[in-house]
């Protein structure tokens, strides 16, 4: 199989890659270009911890093919804090303890800042269906719906 | 040791109980921290394993050949390469690698190592392997039956006297209790006898396993592994490749989630083998089809429960029978589902027999509080149901059975101090259990009881020249347990939480430690910790007397400082810990506090969870509306993780009771080996999880800790199904409430007239 000459914009560096066809976006990240921020759990679409956004859309990584980023716009957890500074939503989780073992955070940090970006007031049910394709097996998920909550009124005040 | 353990608790504390930030914390959330998939070594070949579709099969022969010849293909192993075991590492041995049998859907028989995924998929495609397809039993009733296919030639029951001669799938038979239960029973107005059944669930952390290996032909190793115990993993894989336990250097990653299911080992010596075999770093990862169908799940479980009680609500007597099917291998947890089947009362005659059963499937691994959920299911079923019949409060009833301070316990040990009692008049004090209940709604609740644990414990704590101080524990950090141990150090030390450090040193680094299960970790690396502590302290006091030129005994340590005391002690001005740190090169050298030791008199704890439940009765589904935990943590290190434990053990118990199975075929091969049919609880499906932290203090720790983790997996799924029996109109037996479950019980319930 002859790989695929992929230019993609990757946390807003334009970034190029070569890819197996039928290699996906996870991977790609994972181990062409060490971006391990998003991880597996499951390979199939069900756990959602291989979260990042393509084009602003939040996405499974492993459900995408590292192909497809082909001119387009990837995010993932490597590029959600600003310099030194913490996004609201990854200072928000530390302060509410809103992860156990950490292995969900990246990708619920995606989804909730994708959350966050279409609808900044979302009420408890929203935020409880939006990050129901997010797994978490530690923490019960309270903490990490308090944390998004907190996280969008502080962000709502600017 | 010359530390002193006897010092009374303390009534107030710095900074134990507040919620300062992990120091893991922004490694976690900017994605930087390295679990088991995300390590890379130069060379680094991908490791796969071909594993049995049959769920039994005598194995006669395998042919690698056409594998090994694959370009790309650096190694195959079978179990031919392998040193033989026997004992305990004869068992692990053939649950890593099967040798004349596969014994379950799922069992690994082979394994390559090649330059990438794709030449690795396509060279497992290549062994020929030539089963022998033999009946197969995954049901522990059936399994129990005279005539099952067995698994084991030659497995004769123990625990039986006289010991039968006949083998059978029933490994061990387990008794507990004490009075006459016979005699109770003839003293009770009221008797209640039911069976229940629970079906298998898994530990279902998130990150699957993953490790690195690599092992040169001299016999030196490294292993980078998500693990719940990095000592254990070299203890096994030394073992069972025949190499020196000091040659192998085990770094534990950061870990994805456990719950008990990565206490044991599965994929790392079969790295460790194909790494020897092609002198290359080996990285194997398992898929979560894997992970369903080739780690621990629990027992699946069936059982029997008879309770009696007077028309005054006294118990008079208690009798159950537990058989728990802990898969292919001896193991089951059933011991300790036997053992605190009960142990919530306070009871004059009481029995608990279990029955180890194996089966065609996984051999289970703990799962958080292994074995208890399971019994206590049944056990505080027949408890509701009592209190029912009675007509007394659900809470008022236990209150007046309940196990308290002095009480002999159903598995032996005298209770010390105990907060069962308490959480069960909070409970009652809660606004939740005093809200009025929403029409269409039930509320229920349940109580639930684990031993925690000790164990062997090493930890150094080491004072650096700025003032700052380095922890090493060797516990692996699952739920922020580092954060935990930085704030007994400082605590103890008189310093700030950010002072210190708390890092998971690997197994070359540190003395031995068991694995962070059974809740042990903040009770006993904890009180290491505060040890390791003291030792400094007195070492730095020891250099204080240096400076100011007086006896040690003339220097005592506070809040941070060294000061003079006693009468001719002099007087100088208090020196700091920084302050000694910074001469430290000048008065002998480096400081360290150092506490190696096997702790004892982990406290038992106790919870009581109030659950609100909804039931559809045309769909059968139900809906969790409001849930509440309530446990015993004698004291909180760090509130906002021991909350998070709190609410994570409830989530469980609510998928556990409500929707997790191992869903067998006839075939005897698993149906639903991934996470869109295994369906563990997701945020839409729950309420917030409301908390209350009891802190009975545990006179066997410095600071009172007892366990966390376990305790708050135990009531859930009695306390559901307690629940959900009242909203259906029916009492439940079988777990899953799965949604058919529950409408065929509601139609049934109708068929006879309830
Ligand atoms: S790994 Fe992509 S959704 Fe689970
Ligand atoms: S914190 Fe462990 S899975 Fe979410």
């Amino acid at each position: 199989m002859s790989q695929v000459h992929v230019t993609a914009k990757i946390n807003g560096d334009t970034t190029e890659y070569l890819c197996e066809p039928d290699e996906t976006l996870l991977d790609v990240l994972r181990n062409r270009l060490g971006l391990t921020g998003a991880k597996e759990g499951c390979g199939t679409g069900d756990c959602g911890a291989c979260s990042v956004t393509l084009d602003g859309r939040l996405v499974c990584s492993c459900l995408v093919l590292g192909a497809e980023a082909n001119g387009r716009e990837v995010r993932t957890i490597e590029g959600m804090a600003h310099g030194e500074t913490l996004h609201p939503l990854q200072r928000k989780f530390l302060e509410h303890a809103a992860l156990q073992c950490g292995i969900c955070t990246p990708g619920f940090l995606v989804a909730a800042k994708a959350l966050l970006d279409k609808n900044p007031d979302p009420s408890e049910t929203e935020i409880r269906y939006w990050l129901a394709g997010n797994l978490c097996r530690c923490t019960g998920y309270d903490k990490i719906v308090r944390a998004v909550q907190d996280a969008a009124a502080e962000m709502r005040k600017g | 040791m010359p530390l002193d353990t006897k010092t009374p608790i303390p009534t107030s504390f710095r900074v134990v109980g507040t919620r300062p930030l992990r120091p893991d914390g922004i490694d976690k959330v900017t994605g930087r921290a390295r679990f088991g998939a995300d390590m890379w070594a130069p060379g680094m070949l991908v490791g796969r394993i071909l594993r049995s579709p049959h769920a039994h099969a005598r194995i006669r022969k395998i042919d690698i050949s056409k594998a090994q010849a694959l370009e790309g293909v650096k190694a195959v192993v079978t179990r031919a390469d392998f040193k033989a075991q026997d004992g305990d590492l004869a068992d692990i041995l053939d649950n890593v690698m099967a040798g004349k049998k596969a014994l379950y859907d799922g069992h690994a028989v082979a394994a390559v190592a090649a330059v990438s995924a794709a030449v690795a998929r396509k060279a497992l495609s290549l062994i020929e392997v030539d089963y022998e397809i033999l009946p197969h039993v995954t049901d522990v009733d059936e399994a129990m039956k005279p005539g099952a296919p067995l698994l084991h030639d030659g497995m004769i029951t123990a625990g039986v006297e006289p010991a039968p001669t006949k083998p059978s799938n029933v490994t061990r038979r387990h008794e507990f209790g004490h009075g006459d239960v016979e005699k109770g029973f003839k003293k009770a107005d009221i008797v209640v006898e039911r069976e229940f059944k629970t079906e298998a669930t898994h530990q279902g952390y998130i990150e699957p396993h993953a490790c690195l290996a690599t092992l040169s032909p001299d016999g030196v190793a490294e292993l980078w592994v998500c693990t719940q115990g990095h000592f254990m993993v070299r203890a096994v894989c030394a073992g069972l490749l025949g190499i020196d336990i000091s040659k192998l250097r085990v770094t534990a990653s950061e870990i994805g989630g456990g719950f008990g299911g990565k206490t044991t080992v599965f994929i790392e010596p079969v790295a460790l083998a194909l790494s020897r075999k092609a002198n290359r770093p080996v990285k194997i990862v398992m898929s979560r089809d894997e992970v369903f169908r080739a780690t621990g799940p629990t027992s699946s479980a069936s059982m029997r429960v008879k309770i009696g009680v007077t028309k005054d609500g006294r118990i008079t007597a208690a009798d159950g029978e537990f058989r728990y099917q802990g898969g292919a291998y001896a193991g089951s947890p059933v011991e300790f589902g036997a053992m605190s089947a009960f142990a919530c009362y306070d009871l004059e005659n009481v029995r608990a027999v279990g029955y180890d059963v194996v089966c065609n499937r996984p051999k289970q691994a703990a799962y958080r509080a292994p074995g208890a959920p399971i019994s206590a299911f049944a056990v505080e079923s027949v408890i509701d149901e009592l209190a029912k019949k009675l007509g007394m409060d659900a809470i008022d009833f236990r209150i007046k059975n309940a196990a308290k301070p002095g009480t002999k316990s159903s598995y032996g040990p005298t209770y010390g101090e105990i907060g069962l009692i308490t959480t069960l008049e909070e409970a009652k004090k809660h606004p939740h259990w005093k809200a009025p209940v929403k029409p269409g709604q039930a509320r229920s609740m349940a109580c639930g009881f684990w031993f925690n644990f000790g164990g062997q414990t090493c930890v150094s704590l080491n004072i650096n020249v700025d003032g700052t101080c380095t922890l090493a524990v060797g516990t692996p950090d699952i739920g922020g347990s580092r954060a935990s141990m930085s704030l007994m150090a400082a605590e103890e030390l008189g310093i700030p939480y950010e002072s210190v450090r708390a890092i998971v040193a690997d197994t070359s680094s540190l003395g031995y430690n068991d694995v962070t299960d059974g809740s042990r970790t903040t009770f006993a690396t904890g009180m290491a910790t505060i040890f390791a502590a003291r030792d400094a302290i007195k070492k730095l006091c020891g250099r204080a007397a240096q400076i100011w030129g007086i006896p040690e005994d003339a220097v005592v340590w506070e809040k941070g400082y060294a000061r003079p005391s006693g009468a001719n002690a002099g007087s100088f001005e208090p020196l700091s810990l920084a302050d000694i740190a910074k001469s430290s090169g000048n008065t002998g050298g480096p400081i360290a506090g150092h506490t190696e030791y096997n702790a004892e008199g982990a406290g038992v704890s106790f919870a009581t969870h109030i659950v609100d439940a909804e039931v559809d009765k045309e769909t059968g589904r139900t809906t969790i509306t409001r849930y509440t935990v309530l446990q015993d943590a004698g004291k909180a290190v760090h509130p906002s993780y021991v909350e998070g434990q709190f609410q994570g053990g409830a989530v469980q118990g609510i998928g556990w009771a409500l929707n997790e199975e191992y869903i067998y075929g006839k075939d005897g091969r698993l149906q639903n080996a991934g996470f869109l049919d295994y369906r563990i609880p997701v945020a839409s499906d729950l309420p917030m999880i409301d908390t209350k932290i009891i802190e009975i203090p545990n006179k066997g720790h410095p600071y009172g800790v007892r366990g966390v983790g376990e305790t708050s997996i135990v009531p859930p799924l009695a306390a559901i199904a307690n629940a959900v029996s009242a909203a259906a109109g029916v009492r439940l037996t079988q777990l899953p409430m799965s949604p058919p479950k529950v409408l065929k019980a509601i139609e049934e319930g109708a068929r006879k007239g309830h």
